[in-house]
């Protein structure tokens, strides 16, 4: 029987990149669907009713949503190049990293790009108390995942193409010197072709996130 | 060395869902273990900031001398390392998907409606919060509908990840019922979750480690009364 594979996603969304990276790193063939978020398809309506956002993966008709849980999905169903390790406890500490960026390093940084004033200070705070955990976590390691990347690599990478965008709109430096071990990770990450061949573009990012800053700090 | 052999730990508060999760799972699979309660209230132990210092949070499973942390990862884990049956989550990919998917929803949208609840200030933000409630109690009994398949738990016919997820939240849903005087689990909208929840506190591997509601309202109320007398919560 034919295999189905259909992904639902923006060109933009970080959380569809992650599962790109992963089909492709499995060699997975698959349909890209790019949604307009502001006019969605009644697919995408019909396939994640719960939150009615991307990525939806869709295999052989049966939807998936959330990004975690379709990593998860496509690790456990396609299991050539393996996302996740057999050990239990190795995989606990994947799937501690992967939670940790999505609750608490992604968020306070996106705090240092849309907040002002007092709220942006306390943001940074949180972001460097947060980095300085994930530096640590890289110690003796050359990707979260060891040797190899895996599902905490997968979740990190937005790190490597966008905090540049970040930094260029906001004239912020957000991660420096004092992230040897990010940074170098960033470097590694960013040389596998099939992470960087996926990048979207970086002008467009550019763009699209200037947009976003003006929106968030009007000019007075 | 036999896993049975290496000493199991649990850093827990009694009257934490998340906690609770933990203590399921090792008693499904029989597995022995200290449990060791923290008193937040008089400051974490050295031993959890040890364990958790990123979150500094309970629960904590401590496996001989390994910390794992995160009440969900907590529970996978457990499945992985005690293999044999009973299996927490399902064998096929998809229903697997779909217990991490509604255990995810439970705890990044539902649950923290509800303690919204609690803190909301003013009648209408209480109803929004009591509304966002009562409509994810409908997709879960349609959920439920979809995963047990006319069998007891979302699980089949063991109590399972999503089982789990859930059910460790029953207690407070009462202390909720309690003090906002609605009924949120009922034969009218939820009448199939309505009889899980009883099959759920009946379980061997639920009874003893489910608080009494009584217990978990005044503790509530403590809480809340300790919030009003401490500074105002930033907005």
């Amino acid at each position: 029987m034919a295999e189905e594979v259909k992904l639902f996603k923006t060109w933009s969304t970080p959380f569809g990149l992650r599962v790109v990276w992963a089909l492709k790193l499995k060699g997975i063939q698959y349909d890209a669907i790019d949604e307009d978020l502001s006019n969605k398809s009644a697919l995408l309506l019909q396939y994640n009713p719960v939150y009615k956002k991307v990525p939806v993966l869709v295999h052989n008709g049966k939807p998936i949503s959330e990004s975690l849980v379709i990593l998860e999905y496509i690790d456990e169903t396609w299991k050539q190049n393996p996302i996740l390790p057999q050990d239990p406890l190795e995989k606990a500490r994947e799937r501690f990293w992967a939670k940790f960026n999505d609750e608490k390093l992604l968020p306070s940084i996106w705090g240092v790009f849309t907040k002002e004033g007092k709220e942006r200070e306390e943001a940074i705070a949180d972001s460097l108390e947060n980095l300085q955990f994930v530096e640590e976590e890289l110690t003796g390691k050359k990707f979260f995942g060891g040797e190899k990347i895996g599902l905490a690599d997968l979740v990190f990478g937005w790190l490597a193409y966008l905090i540049c965008v970040f930094e260029e709109v906001t004239g912020l430096k957000i991660i420096d010197e004092r992230f040897p071990l990010l940074l170098a990770w960033i470097q590694e990450f960013s040389e596998l072709p099939i992470i960087k061949d996926n990048f979207p573009p970086h002008d467009k990012l550019i763009i699209r996130y200037q947009a976003f800053y003006e929106k968030y700090h009007p000019a007075k | 060395m036999a896993e049975s052999d290496v000493k199991v730990k649990v850093l827990g508060s009694w009257s934490s869902p998340f906690v609770m999760r933990t203590m399921i799972a090792l008693n499904i699979k029989s597995v022995n273990y200290e449990y060791l309660e923290e008193r937040l209230w008089e400051g974490k132990s050295e031993l959890l900031l040890k364990s958790n210092p990123v979150h500094k949070k309970i629960p904590v499973l401590i496996h001989g001398d390994k910390p794992i942390c995160e009440s969900l990862i907590i529970v996978q884990y457990i499945d992985e390392v005690w293999s044999s049956t009973p299996s927490i989550l399902p064998s096929d990919p998809h229903e697997r998907a779909a217990a991490r998917f509604w255990a995810a929803y439970l705890d990044e949208k539902w649950f923290p409606s509800m303690r919204t609840i609690s803190i909301a200030q003013g009648e209408d933000a209480k109803k929004a919060a009591i509304a966002q409630l009562e409509e994810g109690l409908v997709l879960l009994e349609e959920a439920f509908g979809k995963c047990s398949k006319g069998k007891p738990f979302f699980g089949g016919d063991q109590i399972g990840y999503l089982d789990i997820a859930f059910g460790c939240f029953l207690g407070w849903l009462r202390v909720t019922e309690k003090i906002s005087g609605i009924n949120l689990l009922g034969e009218a909208k939820t009448p199939a979750l309505l009889k899980w929840a009883h099959r759920f506190c009946s379980d061997a591997s639920v009874k003893d480690v489910m608080p009494e509601t009584e217990k978990l309202a005044e503790f509530g109320k403590m809480i809340m009364a300790k919030m009003r007398g401490a500074a105002p919560p930033k907005s």
